[in-house]
């Protein structure tokens, strides 16, 4: 790629409107030139400047009322005859409540600071220009690759059936041991799958977790930990999580 | 709905079943209807208020005008949420705003559009460098400033509104190009050119801050 092209899809970059090949050919072309760099740079400045310091004019309250009224709407909690959807969702919101709840207080500490490496560990892989040490979509090349570095063969799928191409494989360094990175895709975003051995061979059933605008997916299942990160949303990384554990 | 629908029958037990009954509960059907109609529009556009009064804003920039424009906006999208399908509310609502402020400024203000922004005229005057390289200026010493808050706003504030508009629906909103185009009616490129213009624009005043 020459500077033409790394600055013809200068803006498509910055709006992650580029499929992964894509952002790779410019990582690989900004890593080389330091004149495209410094562009690139000032852009992502102004960008970030943008997001943090532009005013968001939140709607007034009146202004939600006033719209309320003319619709016709009386507020729900002046209704006085029992609705059924109001037990669905009094039923939805205690589901919601004690799943919140059972996350966050089934986390030991220890978990919790494997988040933390989790996270790092993904916003580095973004940051740098090799996503992945085996770059491809099928899954028997990459599994024996990473089991041939790895003393343990990580389950490894192709989901493009399910939306989530496999983009490739990585090796990483987890929980003081080297574990297995699956990379997918998902439109515009990537997905970390990190796979190590369970030490204490536990079970797991899933966890989510939300931080730094990342969700987090955690389960331990057939002595395998497994930790799902991107910056999906997070019933699209559930749906993730779903296929890959009903695929293998 | 199972259960009202027994109320209501069991409330005129003591009536012999004619007109009367029927009347009755044909309006209560009508109600639960309308009341469902209602929700819906809470659970599909009534969650979006903020991003669509955001929107109204950044383009009016006035706030009386904004919730005026908002206001219009919904009681339109309410006419028209039995169209409306499935995902992408915020889109739609976005969509609807902007259609209503359009309409509104020829309304209330057919002289502003006479300062509507040309592009040839702006090049012609000389408002555009030639390259962002020769920039010398350091747009993160700008955004490390003490009053940043206000030099950024500001700068969007005087931005032509073609280009506001794709700034404020990209960078505020985070919506994809896609939904950008659908939104201002615009051609996929039309969105990415803009948008390059617009962070162009930005620079320069920034860098001249």
């Amino acid at each position: 790629m020459n500077c033409t092209d790394s600055r013809s899809r200068l803006h498509a970059y910055l709006d992650q409107e580029l499929d992964l090949p894509g952002v790779l050919a410019i990582d690989e072309h900004l890593a080389s030139c330091e004149a495209c760099k410094a562009i690139f740079a000032r852009h992502f400045a102004l960008q970030s400047g943008l997001r943090k310091h532009a005013a968001y004019f939140t709607a007034p309250a009146t202004l939600k009322e006033r719209i309320r009224g003319v619709i016709g709407r009386t507020p729900r909690w002046q209704q006085p005859r029992f609705q059924w959807f109001q037990l669905g969702a009094a039923v939805a919101a205690t589901a919601l409540v004690s799943w919140i709840a059972a996350i966050q207080y089934n986390a030991p500490p220890e978990a919790e600071f494997l988040a933390e490496q989790v996270i790092a560990s993904h916003a580095r892989s973004m940051l740098t220009t090799r996503l992945a040490d085996v770059s491809t979509s099928d899954e028997h090349t990459v599994k024996p690759w990473l089991s041939s570095k790895l003393d343990f063969s990580p389950p490894v799928t192709d989901l493009t059936g399910a939306g989530f191409p496999l983009v490739g494989g990585r090796l990483d360094y987890l929980d003081n041991r080297p574990v297995a990175a699956l990379v997918y895709g998902r439109r515009q975003h990537v997905i970390n799958l990190f796979v190590w051995p369970d030490r204490r061979d536990r079970s797991l059933p899933m966890q989510s977790l939300s931080k730094h605008g990342y969700n987090v997916l955690h389960w331990i299942n057939g002595g395998m930990a497994f930790w799902a990160i991107s910056d999906l949303n997070a019933a699209e990384m559930k749906a993730f999580a779903e296929a890959y554990a009903g695929a293998k | 709905m199972a259960l009202t629908r027994v109320l209501a029958d069991v409330s005129v037990a003591g009536t012999k079943p004619g007109q009367q009954h029927r009347s009755e509960d044909q309006g209560e059907a009508l109600n639960l209807e309308q009341r469902a109609r209602v929700r819906r529009f809470e659970e599909v556009f009534v969650v979006h208020l903020d991003a669509a009064y955001d929107y109204a804003h950044w383009l009016t920039r006035d706030e009386r005008n904004a919730e005026d424009v908002v206001q219009e906006a919904c009681l339109r999208a309410f006419r028209f949420l039995d169209s409306f399908r499935g995902e992408g509310g915020r889109a739609w609502l976005l969509a609807i705003v902007r259609n209503t402020y359009y309409t509104w400024l020829k309304r209330n203000k057919a002289d502003a559009l006479s300062v509507s922004f040309d592009e040839e005229t702006m090049m012609a005057n000389g408002c555009e460098l030639a390259d962002l390289e020769s920039t010398s200026g350091s747009i993160d010493q700008v955004l490390q400033q003490q009053d940043a808050r206000r030099l950024i706003n500001g700068a969007l504030d005087q931005l032509p509104e073609e280009f506001r508009e794709v700034i404020v629906l990209r960078e505020l909103e985070d919506l994809s190009y896609k939904e950008i185009a659908a939104i201002a009616k615009i051609p996929l490129g039309t969105v990415m050119s803009r948008l390059a213009r617009a962070r162009k624009l930005l620079l320069q005043h920034l860098q001249r801050a």
